[in-house]
């Protein structure tokens, strides 16, 4: 199974991969945002019956609507995609991976699709609650969808709940509840969502903030702040103390992942956090250069986010990869032998089972069983293997921490001008918002890159590295259909952003 | 009680399941119809717009339907969903592109500074009513006339010819089959439009456009049906589970299991009863029988290809590689699981019946266009 790995084709999945996913997050957080913020909007207008709220939700909805449909358009690429590019990834975890996808499309889709059109074309066509209720359910719907997606996601990179079936050669579910109150998933989901929260809230503000700039619809962009910043304000916090709850769960499941996201190769005790830094982009794991060229550290951080404990260790790369004794750690290289034993061990079961040889099936069993939970490593070469792109998730991991500081003073300061009722007056705090949009992307855009970057080698952490998971397609095929997305999606993207500025510098419909 | 079923019970009510999605996407298929008229039905610009908002206040349901399809697949039958998918790449591949161009389309055609201009938009929508849904016929149509694939014993796929399932095309009975459903859409979207505008000379021409395109249909239909019913299928053997061909083996299917027959029967006779009181007795309601009839002949299909012992994702190259619902399912607690899961379709359904209902209970008309408060939102 392991003769035909050709990474050159892999790493074409891999970015076909990354692009189409990181062409859908651009559009699902202000989704999974702005859907609650048009809830909010209109419940002001259902409550107050005030038409100028009424406008306002309809303004902000257009904007909605111009995101949401490329948002679909490339959603439906990543659901297939499992199987035209990772089908081997499918078959093996499909058991177990597929269920959250058919669930989202039950219960989440549905949901949106059906209450979408009724919150578009419904204003005059049902009552007022009922069209409240739709807007609610879409947002309800959207974030729905990011709970069952994540979850699938955090399976992932904690794969709980199920076991490994010899005779079938696949991982097969035990225990939904485990799959589904997977601690990963659980933050997963609080991060991704207020995250996304805070990206919308951040819109808002930032398109108000322009409309200050340039003196236009006053009314609507102060009400829009005030809605927005309250909103982010608080959704900032969370995404601290989930992003927080994040980094906790990598620690205990994927260590490798926050040793590359801190650039530590070697493990401390009482490690300190890097608050800035350089990554010496030749170091290799083992050798003696420097990890670091320039950093910034902030005592004992680290330890405390790792393990909520001061003293405590927090192992690096090397430990990862050559074994730390004193801590208990065992090294890449003996875990892919113990790998390459099951790996050996499941191809003597099935062939005892083809002989029908009961003695010899026993056995292999027996040693599949001691080795089972390193079988993903067998499918590697070496222990510098199982590091992930190190400069890259440290880099992603820092720009979206320290985003993330920001982000509060940001919502503060417009939160504390509108108080004092100065907003409209301060020029430096508009073009601060407006700077912000952009940021808000980057910053999501970030978090992925470290969640996902940082979980290399692997596709199902420990169990399945991604050059296993992959369909057998040449390289060529793959070459066309990345090209193809990008000249696809780039294309869509253009005509969103024109479509939406161009709504924006209309502003909301005057009568 | 869902606990206490056994393994094959489970993988039955699973592929029931899963026709009953696909079939209810075969009657959804009335957006792609209509979509694939939008260059000939309409006379002017407000009637094309009054087309496109029609259906696009229901294209969205498809496309979600489209989506859960291949989740439940996924789901419930993931060898099919990593050999199939994996397998017949390109076949799957023009599909999705054709989805992901018609799904900005909508929203995208009348907004100002759209970039690709109203009319690409609409080109998209006509490739996605045309060439996505012929796409997936032949797709369908190698659940009997088998693909060229091979599983190695870690059940990885590997395909026998280049052109990665875009080779079913050249297949009469694949292609027959992707121009009837093609037809049946566009039979559809006419009723569909009739029922859901009120607009007396794009009536008139919807009401011209069913019969026209019905007959059309007509010739692949029963290429298909008489093709399936003469041709070899792939039999899978109950104590072996061994593949092998056996003769008439989709008209044996339907005879030892009736009530499909009954449902291709009673659904043909629907369709054409839909197409009837539409052409000749004036009614706007044809899309009614005609949609349930389509979604009973459906059902009928998706159920031959995978009852009675029969492999539904077959292959040519190497019989045993074949898929049947028993070899491709997933483990027995995944599928209790989710039959579980699947306990909250009826509600789903109930909801979107209820909503289609509130939004439909007043037919589109060129007023609407003007003069609704959600104009400014219109396609
Ligand atoms: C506006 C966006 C945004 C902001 C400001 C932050 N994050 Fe974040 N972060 C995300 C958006 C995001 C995300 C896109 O939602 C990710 C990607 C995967 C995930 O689960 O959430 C993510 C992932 C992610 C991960 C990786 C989880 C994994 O690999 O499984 C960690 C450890 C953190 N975040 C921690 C933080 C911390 C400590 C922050 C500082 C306050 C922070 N994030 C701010
Ligand atoms: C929408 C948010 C997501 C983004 C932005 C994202 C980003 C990425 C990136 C950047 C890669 C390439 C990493 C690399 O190869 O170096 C990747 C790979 C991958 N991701 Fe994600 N991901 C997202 C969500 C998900 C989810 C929810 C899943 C699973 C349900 C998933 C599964 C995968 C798989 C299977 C690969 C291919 C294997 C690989 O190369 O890593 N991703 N993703
Ligand atoms: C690889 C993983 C993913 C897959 C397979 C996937 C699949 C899809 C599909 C098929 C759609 C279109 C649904 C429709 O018919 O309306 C969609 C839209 C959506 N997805 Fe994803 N998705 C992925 C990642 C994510 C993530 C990580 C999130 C959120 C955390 C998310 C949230 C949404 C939302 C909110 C929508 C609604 C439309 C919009 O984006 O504006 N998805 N996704």
């Amino acid at each position: 199974m392991v003769e035909q790995i050709d990474l050159t084709q892999v790493n074409w999945a891999r970015a076909q991969f990354a692009l189409t996913a990181l062409y859908h997050w651009i559009f699902v957080p202000l989704t999974l945002g702005l859907s609650f913020l048009l809830a909010f909007f209109e419940t002001i207008y259902v409550r107050t019956g005030n038409e100028e709220w009424k406008r306002l939700t309809k303004f902000w909805m257009t904007l909605f609507a111009i995101n949401f449909a490329i948002g679909v358009a490339t959603g439906i690429i990543l659901e297939f995609q499992f199987g035209t590019n990772w089908s081997n990834y499918s078959w093996i975890v499909g058991d177990i991976f597929g269920a959250p996808l058919a669930i989202e499309g039950i219960f989440a889709f549905f949901l949106e699709a059906t209450f979408f059109a009724m919150m578009f074309f419904g204003w005059d066509r049902v009552s007022k609650r009922m069209h409240l209720f739709s807007t609610w359910m879409v947002a309800i719907g959207s974030n729905l969808s990011a709970l069952w997606i994540l979850v699938a996601n955090g399976w992932m990179q904690n794969p709980v709940g199920m076991a490994f079936n010899p005779d079938t050669a696949r991982f097969e579910m035990e225990s939904f509840s485990e799959v589904l109150f997977n601690p990963v998933a659980i933050s997963k989901f609080t991060h991704t969502t207020s995250s996304s929260f805070v990206l919308a809230s951040l819109f808002v503000v930032g398109i108000s903030s322009w409309y200050l700039l340039k003196g236009r619809h006053i009314l609507m962009a102060k009400r829009s702040i005030v809605v927005a910043s309250v909103f982010g304000f608080v959704a900032v916090a969370y995404v601290g103390l989930s992003g927080d709850e994040a980094a906790y769960e990598v620690a205990q499941h994927q260590p490798m992942k926050l040793a590359a996201m801190e650039g530590l190769y070697d493990g401390e005790v009482n490690a300190g956090a890097i608050a800035l830094g350089i990554v010496n982009s030749q170091k290799i794991a083992g050798d003696t250069q420097e990890g670091m060229l320039v950093e910034v550290k902030v005592p004992f951080v680290l330890s405390l986010l790792a393990n909520r404990k001061f003293n405590s260790f927090v192992p690096g790369i090397n430990d990862l990869v050559f074994g730390n004794e004193e801590y208990g750690i065992v090294s890449a290289a003996s875990r892919i032998e113990n790998g390459k034993k099951a790996i050996a061990a499941l191809a003597a079961y099935k062939e005892a089972r083809n002989n029908n040889d009961d003695t010899a099936s026993k056995q292999a069993l027996v040693k599949l069983n001691t080795y089972k939970d390193d079988i993903g490593y067998g499918y590697l070469q070496s222990g510098v293997d199982t590091v992930p792109p190190v400069a890259t998730t440290f880099y992603a991991f820092h720009v979206m921490v320290i985003l993330g500081t920001l982000f509060p003073l940001v919502f503060l300061a417009f939160l504390y001008y509108i108080y004092k009722d100065e907003v409209e007056k301060k020029g430096w705090l508009h073009i601060v918002g407006l700077c912000c949009i952009p940021l808000a992307w980057v910053a999501s855009e970030a978090g992925w890159i470290v969640a996902e970057v940082g979980r290399q080698p692997w596709a199902i952490q420990d169990l399945l590295p991604v050059r296993v998971s992959n369909t057998n397609l040449t390289t060529g095929t793959v070459q066309t259909t990345f090209f193809m997305f990008l000249f696809l999606f780039t294309l869509l993207l253009i005509a969103e952003i024109r479509i939406m500025l161009t709504q924006i510098k209309k502003g909301p419909e005057e009568d | 009680m869902i606990g206490t079923l056994d393994y094959s019970t489970l993988q039955q009510l699973w592929w029931l399941i899963c026709s009953v999605v696909g079939s209810l996407l075969v009657f959804l298929f009335f957006v792609q119809g209509g979509q694939s008229m939008l260059f000939t039905l309409p006379h002017n610009a407000e009637e094309k717009k009054l087309m496109v908002n029609s259906l696009g206040r229901k294209w969205e349901m498809t496309f979600t339907t489209l989506v859960l399809f291949g989740g439940a697949l996924f789901a419930a039958f993931p060898k099919f969903y990593a050999t199939s998918f994996g397998g017949a790449y390109w076949v799957w591949m023009f599909i999705l592109f054709t989805f992901i161009i018609q799904a900005v389309s909508y929203e995208y055609r009348s907004r100002e500074n759209n970039f690709l201009g109203a009319r690409t938009y609409e080109i998209f929508l006509l490739i996605n009513g045309s060439v996505g849904v012929l796409l997936i016929g032949v797709a369908v149509g190698t659940f009997f006339t088998g693909s060229s694939f091979a599983l190695n014993e870690y059940n990885q796929v590997t395909w026998q010819t280049p052109t990665r399932g875009l080779e079913a095309v050249s297949n009469m009975f694949n292609l027959s089959f992707g121009l009837f459903l093609v037809f049946l859409g566009r039979t559809l979207g006419g009723m569909y439009l009739l029922n859901n505008i009120r607009h007396v000379p794009l009536n008139a021409r919807c009401r011209k456009s069913v019969l026209i395109n019905f007959l059309i249909m007509l010739p692949f239909l029963l290429f298909v049906l008489l093709s399936l019913v003469t041709m070899d299928g792939y039999a899978m053997n109950p104590e072996t589970s061994e593949i092998f061909m056996e003769k008439g083996k989709y008209l044996n299917n339907l005879l030892s299991m009736p009530l499909l027959l009954l449902f291709l029967l009673a659904g043909l006779g629907l369709v054409i009863y839909g197409v009837v009181v539409t052409s000749f007795k004036n009614s706007y309601k044809g899309i009614w029988a005609a949609g349930f009839g389509t979604v009973l002949v459906a059902l009928a299909v998706f159920l031959t290809a995978g009852y009675g012992n029969t492999a539904f994702y077959p292959s040519y190259a190497d019989l045993q590689s074949s898929l049947t619902i028993y070899n491709a399912s997933s483990s027995k607690f995944t599928l209790t699981v989710m039959s579980y899961v699947a306990l909250g379709i009826p509600f789903v359904l109930a909801y979107v019946a209820y909503v289609w209902k509130l939004m439909d209970n007043k037919k589109l008309d060129v007023d609407e266009l003007h003069n609704s408060e959600s104009a400014h939102e219109f396609y």
